[in-house]
């Protein structure tokens, strides 16, 4: 296979054998980076010396980190992936097989491949509303640099985290998109993450995104796999909201087992700026998202919210962080898992309210349902408020169904299985009543639904993955 | 209808019911009292499979069958319904679809085509109006914030929906104001056929007021020990329990 990589030549040893993977990325790079950066944009280049020497230092990180802990990516870091430095293209043409779009809505839809965004189909046909530009991270960099120079890295760079060093050093490409000031998009945009490849391989990818003053933007992500290798993603995506702008961002997992999905989503809020970030993992491998929201300025509003439907040995670890720079900002959290067999969930909720940060308001809320004894979950709010004038509280609870609503149910002749599963659905429903698109509400109750009937394992009504 | 023999259950290996005889047939209301801690409540979980009880010894049937090998969810498309002393909230599940479920999986067992959603409403409508229940409530989530009067008409909208063959009300009158209470026998009352058969569990005669029984039994210490018309109930209301424990302890000696 022609996209099987430089990495495989380097890396011919055995996946077990931890640490060596990660060396061998070293040396690929060492040997590689002018190849990198030939194929990637100038603006990204800047910093990339930076991000490898910041991930020499850093390395993979391991359980032993305390943000970390609940993230076991050993044994997916140890496979020897390939990486396609060189940007052979990918024979697949997302527009022929993608069909799993939500029914009914109406949206911008663009496609990563692996990792590199693929070129629209037909962009005039879109008719995005003037001025707002979505596309190729690289492509954007080179043709029009002065948009994206005071924002890449901006916010990732400065992160002490081995994943989004790794990110900054080998990531060539990924979707920008900008909306200009006031502009508001009517229709949601949706971007779908593929992953094609016939050997197991590795996509690193950069996202940008930059709302203006008072800017409105829906992203739905959707995150699928092709193929029946091994993947493992690491993405980071940066996202800047302006003054008063609105900023909706849906994360929608639904991979398979042999998948492992390593994000890093972080978001820049400036004052009176409106933000929901949702991010859903139905079905999945080894998933690590980590969300960072930084509230800049006053009057900031920001729902935070995410479920996870876990079975087999899948493992789910949301990390995420809201930091209250200044005062009179509002954030709410809410995180609901539902596990099953050996799987294995785990949720931080950091929560840093600043010195200067009065009159916060922040509430978070994660709770857990085990359905047997061998699931497990892992939970830490993790709170430091340095103000004084402020409203906070948080609540984590891990528990079963409940038994008296089960017997209660089945006694008006409802059957077993089915009182689990109005249970389970009902547990999970007030996550899903924070998404704002309907017909993305709606589907995704419908998936949830199916997900919870053991109907589900892979997408829904995408041809490819049947 | 419902034929219990020599019943014996326990919890957590205490026994509740010891020996407990009682026959039920069509178009009979029977009532059912007790000083606390006889066994009353035990009697209505056992009889609707409440996995928290274990029978030991005895035998139940119902119209034939076996009652005691039947799942809970079987028994309630049998034809039993519990009205619970303490019905369950249950947050996120609504009444409406809670109901639709019920009522479509009583129509599966009976080879049904699920209910179509006009007939649903009007179903719904229909068995609202019967016990004067709010419109607002049957968009809420199951028992969610209802006060306990609402709680308790929930409970008879729910039998009226599922038309059983046979109902148990336990303390369906505990925590009901007057008006509650007229409103919940009214249902009760209205819903009676020739054709089914009530059990009224109850600690107070109040509720006979409205329910008229055609047998009262008493149940003490697990078992029943007397058994008469509804004049049994207003000598119980009159005297209390205590002649009644004192004559089941003369007879033991």
């Amino acid at each position: 296979m022609e996209n099987k990589t430089i990495i495989a030549e380097t890396n011919s040893k055995s996946p077990s054998l931890g640490g060596v993977g990660e060396a061998s990325y070293i040396d690929l790079y060492k040997q590689h980076h002018e190849s990198i950066k030939k194929h990637s944009a100038a603006v990204m280049n800047d910093s990339r010396d930076a991000s490898f020497a910041l991930f020499e230092e850093l390395r993979f990180p391991t359980t032993a980190l305390e943000d970390y802990k609940y993230s076991d990516l050993k044994a997916a870091l140890a496979i020897d992936y390939g990486l396609n430095i060189n940007r052979i293209p990918i024979p697949v043409n997302p527009y022929d097989v993608f069909k799993c779009d939500v029914p009914g809505i109406q949206s911008y839809l663009f496609f990563v491949v692996n990792d590199a965004f693929y070129p629209t189909m037909d962009a005039k046909a879109l008719k995005l509303p003037e001025g707002v530009i979505i596309g190729s991270l690289k492509e954007i960099a080179e043709t029009r640099p002065e948009l994206l120079k005071e924002y890449y890295g901006k916010l990732s760079t400065s992160k002490k985290d081995g994943l989004v060093a790794f990110n900054g050093a080998f990531a060539q490409d990924g979707f920008f998109m900008y909306v200009p000031k006031n502009v508001q998009l009517t229709k949601p945009v949706q971007l779908v993450n593929i992953m094609r490849s016939d050997v197991d391989f590795m996509a690193n990818s950069h996202n940008l995104i930059i709302l203006e003053e008072g800017a409105k933007v829906q992203l739905l992500v959707c995150d699928h796999t092709v193929d029946e290798v091994r993947f493992l993603s690491n993405r980071v995506t940066e996202v800047f909201v302006g003054e008063h702008a609105i900023y909706e961002h849906y994360k929608l997992e639904n991979t398979h087992t042999k998948t492992t999905n390593l994000s890093t989503l972080l978001i820049d809020q400036r004052a009176s700026s409106n933000v929901i970030a949702n991010v859903i993992t139905l079905h999945n491998g080894v998933t690590r998202n980590t969300v960072e929201i930084d509230l800049d300025g006053e009057h900031c509003e920001t729902q935070l919210c995410g479920m996870v439907i876990g079975d087999k040995n899948q493992q789910v670890d949301n990390f995420t962080s809201i930091i209250h720079n200044k005062p009179n900002c509002n954030s709410h959290e809410l995180f609901k898992y539902v596990l099953d067999d050996f799987a294995k969930g785990g949720f931080t909720g950091k929560l840093l309210v600043a010195k200067d940060a009065q009159k916060t308001a922040a509430f978070q809320t994660n709770r857990n349902i085990l359905l047997n004894k061998t699931a497990k979950m892992r939970t830490k709010p993790q709170l430091e408020i340095y103000a004084d004038d402020v409203k906070c509280s948080h609540g984590a609870t891990i528990g079963s169904l409940d038994e008296t609503a089960k017997f209660y149910m089945q006694s008006r002749g409802i059957s077993e299985p089915e009182a689990r599963l109005l249970l389970m659905f009902a547990f999970t429903n007030d996550v899903i009543e924070f998404i704002r698109i309907p017909a993305l509400q709606d589907r995704i109750k419908m998936l949830v639904e199916k997900r919870l009937r053991g109907e589900l394992s892979k997408c829904e009504g995408c041809v490819i993955c049947q | 209808m419902l034929e219990i023999k020599n019943l014996h259950a326990n919890i957590n290996g205490k026994e509740i019911i010891k020996g407990l005889s009682l026959t039920v047939n069509a178009g009979e209301i029977h009532a059912i009292m007790g000083p606390n801690g006889a066994g009353k409540s035990t009697l209505s979980s056992v009889l609707t499979g409440n996995p928290a009880f274990t029978v030991t010894e005895g035998q139940v049937t119902f119209n034939g069958k076996n009652l005691l090998e039947l799942t809970p969810e079987n028994r309630s498309r049998e034809g039993i319904f519990l009205s619970f002393q303490y019905p369950v909230e249950i947050p996120g599940v609504s009444m409406v679809n809670f109901m639709r479920t019920a009522v479509n999986e009583h129509r599966k067992y009976k080879n049904l085509d699920p209910i179509s959603a006009t007939d649903f409403l009007r179903l719904m409508r229909e068995k609202k109006e019967l016990v004067e229940m709010d419109n607002k409530l049957a968009n809420r989530s199951v028992n969610e914030g209802f006060s306990g009067g609402e709680k308790k008409r929930n409970e008879i909208f729910q039998m009226a929906m599922l038309n059983p063959l046979l109902s148990i009300l336990d303390e369906t009158d505990s925590g009901l104001d007057i008006d509650a209470l007229r409103i919940v026998a009214n249902g009760v009352n209205k819903l009676k056929s020739p054709d089914n058969a009530s059990i009224v569990i109850t600690h107070y005669q109040r509720l006979l007021d409205y329910i008229i029984p055609d047998f009262v039994h008493v149940l003490y210490d697990g078992r029943i020990v007397k058994s008469g018309g509804k004049e049994l109930a207003y000598e119980l209301e009159e005297r209390g329990y205590d002649w009644i424990k004192k004559e089941v302890e003369e007879t033991a000696i």
